[in-house]
């Protein structure tokens, strides 16, 4: 090794005193890319939660009192795209991915630092560019599937600045994707085998495969959409011949398996929390990566199942219905291997553990009512109505957004080297957990009784509901105080953490609390048991 | 090169991990190249489709003549093998003679260029005539977007590549071997553009 | 032994249990609303299986986590590791093989419902309304052969427009913005949108059909219980698109032909 222990140290230290500065330079260090990713992410977070609110004000009472109802369809269609292209999957994806896979592959960076800087400075304009377009003529007013002919009939200044914005992020995505895979595939530690590394690696792999194949079909679609609101072609305006089914089977191409974009990260980050919370090796290693293969390759074959009620063929609703529904093996495998890794474990109840059981139900339960929109007989009553507006922010906010808040917790020790204080962050678990469950429950039986989605009005029978499920978000929105606070006094003062307050095993804890810059003091250690609880190496910890 | 060996490299400035790596570069390439094609399969899908279940409106053209997309087909074949040829003449640190055949390559792709322009003007049909002028305009217009991008690429590197002082030498064939990998892929992606919008 | 047949005991009475609320709640709870139509009770069918189902698992599970984190919580004077356990490959395959099974029993289910609904009929091609031969026409859930739609039927046609439906009766050229139709009859709809997607719900018949522009869609539906009935537009249409309602009304026959007559009258006296 050519670079002295003194030599990393004064580098560390030659950057350290200007600290917060370098989260807003052109940083090549994955961890503070990784950074960058989450609190950007968490910033955006704060301005679709705001909207979210929005929404739910307006409905809490039945007619649209609230604002303008134009405005009201601009709210949601920017709540829908800031959630899920500037908060989910840059931070399940950019943040984690950024600060993790390098220390799960034992590198000291990703394979292309440069790009994966402009994949996170493409983030930042693009989300202001998609806000400030409500100051200027409006925002999109389609909602976030921009459904043709609506997106071309509706004003299209906002229409175009959301095509810009998304084909920015979608960008972003793809690089960041192509290096998560040269990094695991090519940028292993000699010695370190595929099947050793950590499931958040494997999570990751399979993501970025959906990225990359995905991805750039949404693209292609946007610039088409592009073309007939700019130049006025026709390929999804059906009064110039064109076909508006097309638009909804490409656009879904890449929209399914953006839900696996968003939750197989999250698969990923708790494979790595429960077990060392509960001190036991993960269960069925083998079976969790294949299942995650098998989550890939399903997701890509299932689009058609969003389409169910737009008139595609009966042997198409069949083949979706069947390929979609399989996807639960796959799934129910990885859960039933969760709950088996805490069985017979010395599970440590602290904030980390809490959200992701909160994840565990929550996901159970987003999980089976996807297996029931998938039966096509089924989907057909509930389609587009508030019973998939539920279904969806089980698997995304219960799902994710928990695992989410779950890392968080855990890996920040490992960021700033201070503990967390586990009695605000249980407060955070509890207020968050109920008020999701008493917002999104009751969703699910206004949409079985005939509330369609993004609607700014509706019938007065559902007011009750509705305003049980407003006080549900506004208990949610009261819950990000406790977290920000949280996250303040700890970085402020909270308690010295050590270098791996949790004992784990995976490599990120083996080397200092914060990292050095360039990862490890001297070779990157060769980890071949990332869950070896209970067996000796654990012991010689 | 394995990523220790690298590390060895990194000494104070850790920004530098992409220089020493020819595999993996070449490899994320690829995988961009994959994602890029995916672009073009969405493409050509959503042709198909159009092809399949939207009838054109009574009286509209859409038989498109032959010679011109053939002759952009052979040139564009021939410029794989010359670029082909730069790399070879390259590895034998030929410098001068690479740098003649990536002019050659470049010379090919504008001429490329060129008859497409010259079918585009020629064309009975404009951007949004009817669905299949759309369509046809989207896919080669994007090739061809392709193309003069690696054009540019081509005259860049073959500057580069000059006898005295360029950058690119028998020891750091990286950024050639890139944009031959890229000309190839844009060539493939036309054969089967030819196929499927012209032949089909 | 003795232990162990009271923790199987235990496990049998805790599984029981769990089934036994499921199967209660699934067949005590009613969550849709009132059943209007034929499709109504053979989708309540298709609802009750799916939600016991769903109920046991989820209970299940939830049980489980709860469970684990109860009884393996780490006691303060408790340090170390629990076991080292990485996998039962048993185990595995049953939960890959059971969980296979039931997707796949509730996939037949259901695509048995599906046709009982009339999903897989094919397009109906001796339609009476279908003249042209070169329109292509897309169907949504119908529940008629092709002989029995060719005659004795009653057709609408829907057009659907930023912010209303209006409902056409071609036999009685006129045009009306409420669908009345009779109770026990078949109606067949060819629904046309002039502007963008809108889709046609009634919650209380369990169906739903896109109306996209550019593809006139049939949808055939046979009320089975008298009353007024929200059609309700299910399909981001614009800022008013909360507001897009209509009413079906089905009414006894008589009172349909009563009003259908007067309407008719008006529109010949014009």
């Amino acid at each position: 090794m050519t670079i002295s222990i003194d030599s990393q140290d004064s580098n560390t230290k030659s950057l350290q005193p200007k600290g917060w500065l370098r989260y807003l330079s052109f940083s090549l260090d994955h961890k503070v890319i990784g950074i960058q990713y989450l609190v950007c992410g968490f910033l955006f977070y704060l301005i679709g939660g705001t909207l979210a609110s929005a929404i739910r004000i307006e409905l809490a009472s039945p007619m649209s009192d609230f604002m303008p109802r134009d405005v009201y369809n601009q709210v949601l269609t920017l709540h829908g795209t800031i959630m899920i292209f500037l908060w989910i999957v840059p931070v399940v994806n950019g943040a984690f991915g950024n600060y993790l896979i390098p220390f799960y592959v034992g590198a000291r960076d990703m394979a292309f630092p440069r790009l994966n800087a402009v994949a996170f400075w493409l983030i930042p304009p693009s989300g202001l560019m998609l806000v400030a377009s409500y100051f200027i003529e409006g925002a999109a007013q389609a909602g976030w599937t921009a459904y043709p002919p609506l997106s071309i009939t509706t004003p299209q200044s906002g229409q175009i600045i959301w095509i810009m914005s998304v084909l920015l992020l979608g960008g972003s995505s793809i690089f960041g994707g192509i290096n998560f895979i040269a990094t695991i595939i090519k940028l292993r530690r000699p010695g370190l085998k595929l099947m050793q590394l950590p499931m958040y690696c494997w999570a990751m792999l399979g993501t970025s495969l959906l990225v990359v194949l995905s991805t750039p079909v949404l693209a292609g679609t946007l610039i088409l959409l592009s073309f007939d609101i700019v130049a006025h072609t026709g390929f999804f305006n059906p009064v110039l011949g064109g076909n508006v089914v097309v638009y909804q089977h490409l656009f879904w191409f890449y929209s399914h398996p953006a839900v696996y974009i968003m939750v197989l990260p999250a698969f990923g980050l708790v494979s790595e929390i429960l077990p060392v919370h509960s001190r036991k090796p993960l269960f069925g290693y083998t079976t969790m990566v294949f299942s995650i293969m098998g989550i890939v390759v399903l997701g890509l074959v299932v689009w058609a199942h969003h389409m169910f009620t737009s008139g595609t063929p009966p042997w198409m609703r069949l083949f979706f219905t069947i390929a979609t529904a399989f996807i639960a093996v796959p799934t129910g495998i990885k859960f039933f291997n969760w709950v088996a890794t805490l069985w017979g474990g010395k599970i440590s109840i602290n904030s980390a553990m809490l959200f992701s059981c909160g994840f565990i139900i929550n996901f159970v339960f987003g999980g089976i009512t996807g297996v029931a929109l998938a039966q096509v007989p089924f989907d057909i009553h509930v389609h587009d109505t508030y019973f998939v507006v539920a279904h969806f922010h089980y698997i995304v906010y219960g799902g994710t957004v928990f695992i989410i808040f779950s890392s968080i917790y855990h890996w920040f020790p490992k960021v700033t080297g201070k503990l967390m204080s586990e009695k605000l962050g249980i407060i955070h678990f509890a207020i968050t957990f109920i008020g999701f469950n008493l917002c999104f429950a009751p969703q699910h039986w206004l949409g079985l009784n005939g509330m369609p989605r993004r609607v700014a009005e509706y019938d007065p029978q559902f007011q009750f509901v509705n305003q049980i499920s407003s006080i549900g978000a506004l208990l949610m929105a009261i819950s990000t105080i406790p977290f920000l606070i949280n996250i303040f006094l700890s970085i402020k003062d909270g308690k010295n953490s050590g270098d791996n307050p949790w004992n784990a095993l995976t490599p990120e804890w083996l080397t200092s609390s914060p990292p050095p810059v360039e990862n490890w003091k001297g070779e990157a250690p060769l980890v071949e048991e990332p869950y070896g609880y209970g067996k000796p190496i654990s012991k010689e910890n | 090169m394995t990523t220790l060996d690298s590390s060895k490299e990194i000494k104070k400035d850790n920004n530098d991990v992409s220089e020493h790596h020819e595999d993996f570069r070449i490899f994320g390439l690829i995988t961009f190249l994959v994602a890029d094609g995916m672009t073009f399969a969405g493409f050509f899908a959503a042709y198909l489709t159009y092809k399949a279940v939207n009838p054109l409106p009574d009286g509209a053209i859409y038989e498109l003549e032959l010679p011109i997309p053939t002759l952009n087909t052979i040139l564009l074949l021939i410029s794989s093998a010359t670029f082909h040829k730069a790399g070879k003449s390259l590895q034998k640190n030929k410098n001068s003679d690479s740098q003649k055949w990536l002019i050659v390559t470049a010379t090919l792709g504008i001429a490329f260029l060129i008859c497409q322009i010259f079918e585009y003007f020629n064309l009975p049909f404009g951007l949004t005539d009817n669905l299949f002028a759309s369509t046809f305009y989207a896919l080669t217009g994007f090739h061809g977007l392709h193309v003069t991008l690696g054009t540019l690429m081509i005259l860049i590197i073959s500057w580069q590549t000059r006898s005295k002082g360029g950058r690119i030498t028998n020891q750091n064939m990286f950024p050639l071997e890139a944009v031959e990998l890229y000309w190839h892929f844009v060539d493939g992606i036309w054969v089967i553009l030819f196929i499927i919008l012209y032949l089909l | 032994m003795p232990k162990l047949l009271n923790k199987n005991y235990y496990l049998i009475l805790i599984i029981s249990a769990v089934f036994g609320i499921s199967f209660w709640i699934g067949f005590n709870v009613n969550l849709l609303p009132p059943e209007a139509s034929i499709n109504a009770p053979i989708y309540d069918e298709l609802f009750k299986i799916l939600f016991i189902i769903g109920l046991i698992i989820f209970i299940g599970m939830t049980i489980a986590v709860i469970y684990s984190l109860f009884k393996f919580r780490k006691r303060k004077d408790q340090f170390g590791d629990g076991i080292a356990l990485e996998g039962n490959l048993s185990l595995e395959i049953v939960w890959t093989i059971i969980p296979s099974i039931i997707v796949l029993i509730i996939g037949l289910y259901s695509y048995n419902i599906y046709d009982r609904m009339g999903g897989m009929k094919e397009l109906n091609h001796s339609h009476e309304m279908i003249d042209s031969s070169t329109e292509k026409i897309w169907a949504g859930i119908s529940q008629a052969s092709n002989n029995e739609v060719a005659s004795n039927n009653l057709s609408v046609e829907v057009s659907a427009m930023q912010f209303a439906f209006l409902f056409n009766y071609p036999k009685g050229e006129f045009i009306s913005g409420e669908l009345h139709v009779p109770v026990d009859h078949k109606v067949s709809m060819k629904m046309e949108s002039k502007d963008v997607i809108h889709a046609f719900w009634v919650p209380e018949f369990r169906i739903k059909q896109d109306i996209i522009p550019g593809q006139p869609t049939i949808l055939n539906f046979t009320p089975t219980k008298v009353g007024k009935y929200p059609i309700i537009c299910a399909e981001l249409c614009g800022p008013y698109h909360g507001g897009m309602r209509a009413s079906i009304i089905v009414e006894e026959e008589s009172d349909y032909k009563d009003w259908f007559n007067k309407n008719t009258k008006t529109e010949v006296s014009l």
